[in-house]
């Protein structure tokens, strides 16, 4: 009997003692414990929560055989190389019957409870929140009160540590816009080049062509491309205008936009060739061609920026200027004036 | 304590020394005395999980989390973050030959030359989907039930703070192939940077190291995607779930469920085997869609190239509400003093958003403004008892759904053959309108729910025969055989469980260490 005096095994002393029954007992350990709930096996909670445990073992079984099977078929395909669509269907039946197994498992078979928590507050006594406060409250009083040349210091020694670490930080991420977003390498004589890097001449568009093109060198990198990039279309008429100021900007109805929506930067990429609406696909901005640009529908806040051309002595077109403002969505340093009609220089 | 120090000799004696649970309660006291975990251990095991299916929302989104960071793991021993220029020569014949940056050529080589790497893909990409869905739904229950008030108003912050990221990052990741359609989604992001009044161009270009698309964006959006965002992440899921833990679960009330218990099964085992049975339910059913739902083939899109742009761009779906609302705003653009703040963009896609957020992260502060109700809450509410939430829950969802149904603007015009400025005006229209009927037909659907009689019980059919002679008997159906199965009061989780008494009795005698008296019983 000496043993059951050691710790470990006084602890299931009081259940082996039927005059306990189902007060529980103390643990080892020396301190007292608050009584631990014990069930007896015959407890109504502790019985499987299907009446029907037999067939449920049953399934529980088939679904984990399953499961099983379906592991080796998944480990056999990716051996097998047996593609996508077997790999998932031998992993889905793999998991999902291995998880529904034992789902089925914890909720038919194991004690059906329902068993309870007692909930206890978190909350500490009055007196306990406020000491807390006054650890709080009179220790930084005494240090401030005492020493607030020192803590000054220190505070503005962080405080700048802060802003100084915030420059790398942020600073060194990128350089600053200053004016690129207002620019594009359209100058004075640019030559129209397609994205191969051919010239663009007065014979090659049939009207109601479409085309995109950059100005000659600087056709191949992503980052001009996405500034650059401009709509050349064919229209109709030979003497077009688009807006007053604009008399000699579309030559033999050669004219082109930029090809960035001012919404939000998307390629506007569609032409409807009736209608001679170019659309953006993104958010449906409709600008017509024969109108400056001039959105007709959609968010588009702005007409596409025009590009003025020229024809020149061999035939090929070029640039007169680059954009008078610019290209793109709108952003906080932008300053033209917004509806283009009046800004045409 | 000379007792313990005094060692064993047999191996009988070393085996009783431990007592009637042998080597585990050896560990468990090894490990007890040096970190203490034996309270709190045993409190944990015991710890009650409602039996509702409503609490299972926040589960799925958990195992997605798992799928995602175990199928992430694997892609990024394939993917390459650059956006250096190569030529394609790669399986995949359709693309040979074409220029494209190295993130696409890997995700496309990773999709058709890894083994499983399509179906790790697409589980990983179907897992983001699902991830944010059951993120929302388990949010829409938190609301309408209640379980937001006090004292967990901190975890419904935490909650939204994921949602937000799991926005983020789901955003930055379907980005990472550099594919023509997540490209075009990149230039959408900046230009909403652009759009910020103050510092939009800062950003802008802080983020992308210089104009767009510059050379580094794709490097950055895979550092943010792969670790800054999943670490922040799985540090707010231990947050949440620590809360969780130490706050204990709400409930819905019911037999013996107060506000001052829980009532459910224990943690171990039953918690325990459903849950992982369902995480691995949810894992198959993941790679399910990822192999038979195809999801964003980006071999069929091309690569990015800042000049191109296919039709019917849609984001995936999370991101639907801001495509939505920026194609049904007008085209309002601000320009004064040399300055131009373009509304049509910064209203829509950063306002909006940031309204609909501080909106779901003040509601416990703004629901408490009205009812002046600061007492604890563990019981949760039904949500025809809180009219006024639930109204106002409803239509705060009624708007999202609307805005997010104008993302399909030009494919409904298509589909229905309306001309896409009708569907533009109706989603206009119905942005304003639908909130407002949802809200008052939700409102007055929940007061008509309070008034019928024994809403809550659930009823016993009735079975309405006649007679030969033409007459209508309705009688009580037989009671269905799981009916008599009845709830049982609640009781504490047993610690121990004890034989059948006879049997307890004969090993008290026989058996003094009770080696025999005592076994598991939960199986």
């Amino acid at each position: 009997m000496s043993e059951s005096k050691e710790p470990q095994a006084s602890g299931t002393a009081g259940v082996m003692d039927p005059a306990h029954g189902s007060s529980g007992s103390e643990v080892g350990g020396g301190e007292p414990a608050a009584a631990l709930p014990v069930a007896r096996l015959d407890d109504p909670h502790l019985q499987e929560a299907t009446r029907y445990p037999r067939r449920v073992e049953a399934i529980v079984a088939l679904s984990f055989l399953i499961g099983i099977a379906g592991i080796c078929a998944f480990g056999g395909a990716y051996v097998e190389r047996a593609g996508t669509q077997a790999y998932a269907a031998s992993l889905f039946v793999g998991l999902f019957f291995l998880g529904f197994g034992l789902t089925a498992w914890g909720k038919y078979l194991m004690p059906r409870g329902p068993f309870v928590e007692e909930r206890h507050s978190l909350a500490s006594s009055r007196s306990e929140q406020q000491a807390m406060a006054a650890a709080l409250v009179e220790r930084t009083g005494i240090v401030v009160r005492r020493r607030k040349f020192l803590g000054g210091l220190l505070v503005s020694g962080l405080g700048l540590f802060g802003i100084v670490a915030a420059f790398p930080l942020l600073r060194s991420l990128g350089p600053r816009p200053q004016g690129t977003l207002f620019k594009t390498n359209w100058k004075k004589g640019s030559l129209l080049v397609d994205l191969n890097g051919t010239p663009v001449h007065r014979t090659d568009m049939q009207v109601g062509g479409i085309l995109t093109v950059f100005p000659k060198g600087k056709e191949t990198t992503l980052t001009a491309q996405a500034v650059d990039q401009t709509v050349l279309i064919r229209v109709q008429s030979t003497t077009l205008v688009t807006m007053k100021a604009r008399a000699d900007w579309a030559p033999d109805g050669y004219v082109a936009y930029s090809k960035v929506c001012t919404h939000l930067g998307c390629p506007v990429g569609l032409y409807e060739q009736e209608l001679e609406l170019l659309v953006c696909p993104c958010h449906q901005s409709m600008f017509n061609v024969r109108d400056g640009a001039f959105p007709v529908f959609g968010p588009a806040p702005r007409p596409l920026p025009q590009l003025p051309i020229y024809f020149d002595t061999t035939g090929f077109l070029r640039a007169r200027s680059g954009y008078d403002q610019p290209i793109g969505p709108g952003f906080w340093e932008r300053s033209t004036i917004g509806n283009g009609k009046a800004s045409a220089t | 304590m000379a007792l313990i120090d005094s060692r064993p000799r047999t191996r009988r004696e070393a085996r009783r020394e431990l007592g009637p649970y042998g080597r585990v309660q050896q560990a468990v006291n090894e490990l007890d005395e040096r970190i203490g975990i034996a309270r709190g251990g045993r409190n944990l095991l015991d710890k009650i999980f409602p039996d509702h299916w409503s609490f299972m929302l926040g589960e799925i989104a958990l195992y997605s989390f798992i799928v995602l960071v175990a199928t992430g793991i694997f892609l990024t021993l394939y993917y390459v973050p650059s956006q250096a220029i190569v030529v394609y020569h790669g399986v995949y014949k359709p693309l040979d030959g074409m220029h494209m940056s190295q993130a696409y050529e890997s995700t496309v080589n990773l999709s058709f030359a890894v083994r499983a790497g399509l179906l790790m893909r697409q589980m990983h990409h179907w897992a983001a989907d699902v991830f944010i869905g059951s993120i929302v739904v388990h949010m829409a229950r938190i609301f309408f039930t209640g379980a937001f008030r006090k004292p967990r108003e901190l975890n419904w912050t935490i909650g939204i703070l994921l949602l937000i990221l799991a926005i983020l990052n789901g955003f930055i990741g379907y980005s990472l192939p550099d594919d023509l359609i997540s490209g075009t989604g990149i230039r959408i992001a900046y230009s909403i940077l652009l759009s910020i009044p103050f510092v939009g161009s800062y950003l802008a270009f802080f983020l992308f190291g210089g104009a767009y698309p510059g050379h580094i964006v794709i490097e950055r959006f895979y550092i943010i995607h792969v670790l800054i965002i999943p670490l922040i992440i799985i540090g707010l899921i231990g947050a949440h779930l620590t809360l969780l833990v130490r706050q204990k679960h709400t409930q819905f009330a019911g037999k013996g469920r107060t506000e001052h218990n829980v009532v459910g099964s224990p943690l171990f085992p039953q918690f325990a085997a459903k849950t992982t049975g369902f995480m691995l339910m949810v894992t198959g059913v993941l790679g399910f869609l990822g192999g038979y739902a195809q999801i964003n083939p980006i071999w069929q899109f091309g690569p990015y190239e800042p000049t191109k742009i296919s039709y019917a761009v849609q984001p995936d779906w999370y991101m639907g509400f801001l495509d939505g609302a920026l194609r049904i705003m007008p085209s309002w653009e601000w320009t004064a003093w040399g300055h131009t703040i373009p509304w049509e963009v910064f209203l829509p896609a950063v306002v909006f958003p940031g309204l609909v957020f501080n909106l779901c992260l003040a509601w416990p502060m703004i629901e408490r403004r009205f009812t002046d109700d600061y007492a604890m809450h563990n019981l949760l509410d039904r949500p025809r008892d809180r009219p006024k939430r639930t109204a106002a829950g409803a239509a705060v969802i009624g708007l999202l759904f609307t805005v997010f149904g104008a993302s399909a603007t030009d494919v409904l015009a298509n589909y229905f053959h309306v001309p896409l400025n009708e569907v533009l005006w109706f989603f206009r229209v119905a942005v304003i309108v639908v909130p407002i009927i949802v809200g008052f037909v939700t409102w007055r659907v929940c007061i008509e729910l309070q008034h019928v009689p024994g809403a809550v019980k659930r009823k016993r059919a009735m079975v309405v025969s006649r007679t030969p002679e033409g007459e209508y008997v309705a009688a009580p159906a037989p009671e269905h055989p799981g009916d008599e199965h009845r709830e049982l009061e609640p009781e504490p989780v047993p610690v121990r469980i004890e034989l059948e008494p006879e049997t307890v009795g004969a090993s008290a005698t026989t058996a003094p260490t009770g080696e025999s008296g005592v076994r598991r019983a939960l199986r």
